[in-house]
């Protein structure tokens, strides 16, 4: 632990050079743009805390993302509420998923808990869609409120979430330098082997799935500020589910800077991709990128890095 | 609200739209159930043979499902380099679990990304003699673009019923799934077996793309709609049982038929995932399982 401190401070600095980043006047379409990238961070690395700590396969990211969402448009229909209670009920609404998806884990292992997470993602979606106060198949408005506490919204928004991606990775760095990360391990490579060890293999999946769904929930909870429209496809896109698994995968899942590796390379190039390029376009760029890199380089760029120094 | 008349028709549409069901799932069912090969990219393959029958349509006014009987040799050779690949990065390694489930969630992806690359987001649709007529008994109308893909759809589950049980392939592919190194004892290569029931599988998704696109017309995103019916229909049938794959699919399609009927269209895909989680959850072994 006596290097939590240090990461602390360096958490800290990144905030701090984030706002010093906000006084600059610099095009405003490139916070636009960072947002997504920042989201991406925290998705990614609350995918992995399940996914690459734990070894379970989560397809259902854009389930706990709109979850996160919806929550927020919820909340913001029914009493106006401010962002930060939007954040933190979004987190515990998804959270409270999570445990559910958790103790699913008790009947489901490997394909079968992957599958039944898809699932829950359409289940979900048909529940909003046939849910018409916050907006139904048709989507719903939202009206940002006016006076952010400095900045445009938009960089207010790229602020909050910079420091949400900070938090999020000091957690996954937290989780796997503990006996939780450990323990996570040796779940993941062998369950049965880690039970009869002794291994709290169930308390140990619950805080997994619970602390993921929280912070994919925290992800989704400022998207209708951000978008300040919500329809179902958008925020129960496909795209989420693959690039929340693409971008672990492609950074290296066994280290909390692989997510984060991957998330900034793969959102820098789909952003890019899609101002240049087309959005269609950028998809396929992203499903090629993973395949070859589960097919070539299984331990991500992190391996890569790894193998060319034992060299 | 409730009618006699209602309740028919919804009883014959689901039970029409079981048979196609069964159709589209055979193929997970040999790869998935049988083989234990996690490949959730099988309706994106489903998909591409609808697009096939499509093209053919358009063009040329193929009827789309002598297109389908055409293009399974294709979708074999497809299915066999798939397999290939899946094995030697993955399966050889043992390394299946994790980055096997990844690298078929990529294929489905970029599978999908490339049908809206080349042909957009427009819904497209074939053209036929078939699929505009309908028949009545007694206030029960039958289309005939249901009907069809429903008579196509029980005689491929009787075929690859037949070609499990009765062929020298089939019955090795039934035993690659029980014990790989018994086979491999006799004399019998497990990864060549493992080929041809994955090809098999794949080609089945032609035939069933003909029928999907005979049925209602297609998007690319169309595949999505069927990875949680395919999966639902595979466990609750029982995993590698043909005959569940039948009674699973008609099941499906009478309980989503009802919820269209009763409840409205919009809630007929959760009915899948729904009986998808209670059957995980409450009966993995499914109706007909080992």
């Amino acid at each position: 632990m006596a290097r939590t401190v240090p990461a602390l401070i360096v958490g800290l600095l990144v905030v701090a050079a984030g706002i010093g980043l906000v006084t600059l006047r610099v095009n405003p379409y490139l916070y636009f743009a960072g947002y997504v990238i920042l989201q991406y961070v925290v998705i990614a690395t609350a995918w992995n805390i399940l996914g690459g700590y734990g070894g379970y396969v989560n397809f259902g990211t854009p389930a706990f993302f709109a979850l996160g969402a919806y929550t927020a448009v919820f909340l913001i229909q029914s009493m106006k509420a401010p962002l930060p209670v939007l954040i933190v009920a979004g987190g515990l609404v998804s959270a409270l998923l999570g445990l559910g998806i958790g103790y699913l884990t008790l009947r489901l292992r490997g394909t079968f808990f992957s599958i039944a997470t898809l699932a829950l993602s359409v289940v979900l979606q048909t529940m909003i869609i046939n849910w018409e106060y916050v907006g139904g198949s048709r989507g719903i408005s939202v009206i940002r409120p006016s006076g952010p506490p400095f900045g445009n919204y938009v960089v207010f928004l790229f602020t909050v979430m910079l420091g949400l991606a900070v938090i999020a990775v000091l957690v996954a760095r937290f989780i796997e330098r503990s006996w939780i990360g450990r323990g996570l391990a040796a779940l993941r490579d062998n369950e049965e082997a880690a039970e009869c060890m002794g291994v709290p293999t169930l308390r140990l999946k619950l805080f997994a799935t619970t602390v993921s769904g929280f912070l994919l929930g925290v992800a989704g909870a400022p998207f209708p500020y951000y978008v300040t429209f919500v329809e179902p496809n958008s925020a129960f896109a496909l795209d989420y589910a693959v690039n929340a698994l693409a971008m672990p995968m492609i950074g290296g899942t066994t280290s909390w800077a692989g997510p984060v590796i991957g998330a900034v390379l793969l959102g820098t190039a789909q952003q890019l991709a899609t101002v240049t390029i087309s959005s269609e376009l950028n998809l396929f760029i992203v499903g090629v990128v993973l395949v070859a890199f589960v097919v070539l380089a299984p331990e991500g760029i992190l391996g890569l890095v790894r193998r060319l120094r034992a060299r | 609200m409730f009618s006699w008349d209602l309740l028919a028709n919804a009883v014959v549409s689901g039970l029409l739209l079981g048979g196609f069901y069964a159709a589209v799932s055979l193929g997970i069912s040999l790869i998935f159930g049988l083989l234990e090969i996690a490949n959730i990219a099988q309706p994106a393959f489903v998909v591409l043979g609808a697009y096939a029958a499509y093209v053919l349509n358009n063009a040329y006014e193929v009827d789309p499902i002598l297109t389908g009987l055409a293009f399974t040799p294709v979708f074999y050779v497809l299915g066999a380099v798939v397999y290939r690949v899946y094995y030697e990065s993955f399966e050889r390694r043992g390394d299946e679990a994790l980055r096997g489930l990844v690298f078929f969630f990529g294929l489905l992806f970029i599978l999908e990304v490339s049908l809206s690359l080349k042909f957009g987001v427009d819904y497209r649709l074939v053209q036929t003699a078939y699929t505009k007529t309908s028949i009545e008994f007694g206030g029960v109308g039958i289309a005939f673009r249901y009907l069809v893909p429903c008579v196509i759809g029980v005689a491929m589950t009787l075929a690859l019923y037949l070609f499990l049980s009765r062929t020298f392939y089939g019955r090795a592919i039934r035993a690659v799934s029980q014990d790989q190194q018994a086979l491999r004892l006799m004399g019998v290569n497990p990864i060549q077996i493992k080929t041809i029931a994955f090809g098999v599988g794949i080609a089945a998704a032609s035939l069933a793309g003909a029928l999907l696109i005979c049925i209602a017309p297609v998007i690319p995103s169309t595949d999505r709609d069927y990875i949680g019916r395919m999966f639902a229909i595979t466990v609750l049938g029982g995993m590698g049982s043909i005959g569940g794959t039948l009674v699973a699919g008609i099941i499906l399609g009478v309980a989503e038929s009802f919820m269209a009927t009763f409840f409205g269209p919009s809630w007929s895909l959760a009915v899948s995932f729904g009986i998808l989680l209670i059957a995980l959850a409450v009966r993995p072994a499914g109706l007909f399982g080992r």
